[in-house]
């Protein structure tokens, strides 16, 4: 749920991202904090497990700029893609203005990309986000990897009608990171646009 | 139609401000924020200094989130009220009404017992103030900023990446 505060002259927006275990989320913020001027963000929070697993959430805020003198502030974060922490998800979920699915490329994956994508859908449905109406990006991770499976494959079962956009990537080396990122803020501000008449 | 729906005016921010600010004096407390479930800040007051004001909206928001899945699994409704008690600092958060939350952070010049029986005094009235900011119907002003925006306004934003 956007926030416009007036007095502030701020507009403040949450973009979520899901996907598997392992796919590289936290690595995508890693990045994007890495890469931002020190000015434009704010300090990255990580909870995570002995193991640099996420327990709970990664979290980053980003100041974009300003728009027609309001500041766009955008708040990242990561939900934690084991299976068990399927309740702690839900609740990273809440108030989400975009997603994006960080899918793991590689073939042994794909049951696990599915799963979590079915999770995602039911946990936005419970949250009261309408999946056609979102904001959603998909990103395929782990290009680089020779088991990685074509992208067309992947599309087959994550992005069928390609109703969403979506981008190959290496979070690692950070191609497809920004042009993940900066699609699911053009999604999002767009909405804004769009629904230019509040409701309550 | 879709649009943003949580809009905080002038006149809100004051009376918030003004509230969160007799709680402060009256529980002795170092500062005191109202922030909502996702983890937005609405309001902040008292010497916030040095903090980040925004991770510690978005971990307090986390914390109410994780305790209040631990008391559904207990059968509870909620746990309304929840204490985190350091060496030098202390935070006492509880709910305020349906959507946001009131987070108090006091040291050794105030007691537990004292910030809990300024919050019930005050969190009533600022209950009151959430469920109403949130349920509001629309007015005049709700135009969002961005209504004219551009695609250029948009890619101008990435301007520095």
């Amino acid at each position: 749920m956007p926030f416009i505060n007036f007095p502030a002259r701020e507009v403040n927006c949450k973009i979520v991202y899901y996907g598997p275990g392992l796919c590289g989320k936290t690595t995508n913020i890693q990045y994007i904090y890495r890469k931002t001027n020190p000015n434009a963000r704010g300090k990255l929070i990580t909870l995570d497990t002995d193991t640099d697993r996420t327990l709970f959430f990664d979290f980053l805020p980003l100041s974009l700029g300003d728009i027609r003198g309001y500041r766009a502030r955008f708040f990242l974060y990561t939900v934690p893609g084991q299976v068990y922490y399927e309740a702690t998800r839900r609740l990273v979920l809440k108030g989400a203005d975009g997603v994006v699915f960080v899918a793991d490329s590689q073939r042994e994956r794909m049951d696990a990309n599915l799963e979590s994508h079915e999770d995602m859908m039911r946990n936005m449905v419970e949250h009261g986000l309408d999946p056609e109406a979102t904001p959603f990006v998909i990103q395929y991770n782990k290009r680089d990897l020779s088991t990685a499976a074509p992208v067309e494959d992947l599309r087959v079962d994550l992005n069928p009608e390609a109703k969403c956009p979506d981008f190959e990537a290496v979070a690692t080396t950070g191609y497809g990171v920004f042009d993940t990122l900066k699609m699911s803020v053009k999604q999002v501000v767009r909405q804004l646009r769009r629904g230019h008449t509040l409701q309550p | 139609m879709i649009g943003p729906r949580l809009v905080l005016y002038d006149e809100d921010q004051q009376r918030l401000t003004e509230t969160c600010g007799r709680l402060a004096r009256e529980a002795n407390a170092g500062m005191v924020f109202v922030i909502d479930r996702s983890g937005q800040l609405i309001s902040q007051t008292g010497e916030v200094g040095g903090f980040d004001t925004t991770a510690m909206a978005s971990l307090a928001a986390g914390d109410i989130a994780a305790t209040g899945g631990l008391a559904h699994l207990l059968g509870e409704k909620e746990f309304p009220h929840l204490f985190h008690e350091g060496e030098k600092h202390s935070i006492h958060l509880s709910l305020l009404g349906r959507s946001w939350i009131l987070v108090v952070i006091f040291d050794e010049r105030s007691s537990l017992g004292l910030v809990r029986l300024r919050v019930r005094k005050f969190g009533e009235e600022l209950s009151r103030m959430a469920d109403e900011i949130v349920a509001r119907a629309p007015d005049e002003r709700t135009v969002s900023p961005f209504a004219d925006i551009t695609d250029d306004d948009i890619d101008n934003l990435f301007a520095d990446f």
